[in-house]
């Protein structure tokens, strides 16, 4: 099932294609990031922008088609083996995701939330889960939060604790679903800025977002998506300024391009 | 006017506290085993196979909607008939019990898990947990939470549905008192007697209970 590529891109996805019931998501999607690289996915609602995010660490199971990430192949469709749950959570465990709605424990504390990928997957022993556990919540300037329930975070804090239970896995690979799309405005730019420390650290990351600005900041590649196929794909900063194609123009004619970053402040 | 008196209980006193022991120890039982029967149909329901879900749901709707009453005197009556099993008034009470009760701590605990939002799953799955993995240490952990008041409840229920055993000549606390109120013509002290225990061993656990949930929300 899996097998080492030679190719030098860290995630590779080919002919992918995803339907719900009659309702076809994905068409036939190609995409490649490379090693380091931060790509950004853009698209209005019902794009297939999410469902192509969720079938890089296979939460959606394609219909059609490949997706590599490292060295780790699937292929799926005709006469293709779905991949059983323990092939699927090794997998998963090189793969970190932030979600929307940022998905905490509620029943741990921030410290726990940390430690939980580590001691139950990793099978790390609880006094090395915790250093490690700390140093990420330190590394999201949220020390001193640690002992705290999520229930007592900000939206923003507690975005940032996802991002840290997902780094705590040291994974290869990040992935973002609209991590800042169910947060206050005021508290974008700590959840912002902590996204771009991770790219400037040389993460792989694939983003999907509504911060245009950030995007054109941050992303290296911008992928422009409507109705399950890409339209229009480039430099993050080309496709921004200079869309090619009138569908990635009218989506764009949406947004303020300032270019600017918004103001990061809460993290240290 | 009628004439109280319940000092004349107190010649009775070993033949209830030996009711009062086979009802609590009764309900340990089939609380335990109930509990267990209710987390496999529980789990049954929620399964990926359809047979699986089918024959849990086969179980709950079956000891669900028939009489509890019908069921003891069936397990004990007509299962040796049609089954050749034979069992004794203990065996077969505490099966039909335990099997009543499981039936709705079944709905209980699905209806719990499933009020847990998908994301906790999600988020599980995606740090590359196995599915037993996340139902273990993210779902249950705060699905049982929701459960505790309905488990709680049920179980209380549970409790007095012990009562019924006597008719099948289980010595519980409800059979020693018809003994002890034919016995000392003084039906009205005695079944008054038995309510008040009933009561009394309840009403400490309820609140109990009460205390430890508003403990656990406190983490919410």
């Amino acid at each position: 099932m899996s097998e080492t590529s030679k190719n030098t891109s860290k995630i590779e996805i080919r002919s992918l294609r995803k339907s719900f019931g009659s309702n076809e998501v994905l068409k036939n999607i190609n995409l490649d990031v490379a090693k380091g690289g931060v790509v950004a996915l853009i698209g209005p609602s019902g794009s297939g922008k999410s469902t192509l995010l969720r079938c890089i660490n296979l939460l959606v199971v394609p219909d059609g088609g490949s997706v590599r990430v490292g060295d780790t192949r699937f292929a799926f469709g005709d006469g293709a083996k779905l991949p059983d749950v323990t092939t699927l959570a090794r997998f998963r465990a090189t793969t970190g995701m932030v979600f929307q709605h940022f998905n905490l424990f509620p029943h741990m504390t921030t410290l726990q939330n940390v430690m939980e990928g580590p001691v139950t997957v990793r099978r790390m022993a609880k006094a090395d889960a915790e250093t490690l556990a700390r140093a990420q919540l330190a590394k999201v300037g949220l020390a001193e939060k640690a002992d705290q329930y999520p229930a007592t975070l900000s939206g923003g804090q507690k975005q940032r604790v996802a991002i840290a239970r997902a780094l705590a896995m040291e994974p290869d690979v990040m992935l973002f679903d609209e991590a800042t799309s169910a947060l206050d405005p005021e508290l974008v730019g700590e959840v912002l800025s902590v996204i771009q420390q991770l790219a400037s650290e040389g993460m792989t990351m694939v983003i999907v977002t509504h911060e245009i600005a950030f995007a054109r900041e941050v992303a290296d590649r911008l992928i422009f998506m409507r109705d399950g196929i890409v339209i229009e794909e480039g430099p993050a900063r080309q496709v921004i300024d200079n869309p090619r194609e009138a569908a990635t123009r009218a989506f764009l004619s949406h947004f303020h391009r300032t270019g600017a970053l918004p103001p990061a402040n809460a993290v240290s | 006017m009628y004439q109280w008196d319940f000092g004349i209980l107190w010649s009775y006193r070993w033949l209830f506290l030996n009711g009062l022991g086979v009802t609590v120890g009764f309900t340990v039982v089939i609380v335990l085993c109930g509990l267990l029967f209710g987390l496999l149909g529980a789990f049954g329901s929620l399964s990926r196979f359809r047979a699986l879900r089918l024959t849990a749901l086969a179980f709950i709707e079956a000891f669900r909607c028939t009489p509890i009453l019908v069921q003891l005197i069936w397990f004990y009556y007509a299962l040796p008939i049609l089954a050749g099993v034979e069992m004794t008034p203990i065996t077969a009470s505490a099966l039909a019990l335990s099997l009543y009760g499981g039936s709705f701590y079944s709905e209980i605990i699905r209806g719990g898990i499933v009020s847990i939002d998908r994301g906790q799953s999600e988020a599980g799955a995606a740090l590359g947990m196995t599915p037993g993995q996340t139902m273990r240490r993210i779902v249950l952990p705060q699905a049982i939470k929701r459960m505790i008041p309905a488990l709680m409840n049920q179980s209380i229920i549970q409790f007095k549905n012990t009562s019924l055993v006597s008719v099948l000549a289980v010595p519980d606390l409800v059979y020693q008192s018809q003994v002890a109120a034919h016995d000392s013509y003084r039906p009205l002290e005695t079944y008054t007697a038995v309510a008040v225990a009933y009561a009394a061993i309840l009403i400490p656990l309820t609140i109990i209970v009460r205390r430890g949930e508003k403990r656990l929300a406190v983490s919410e």
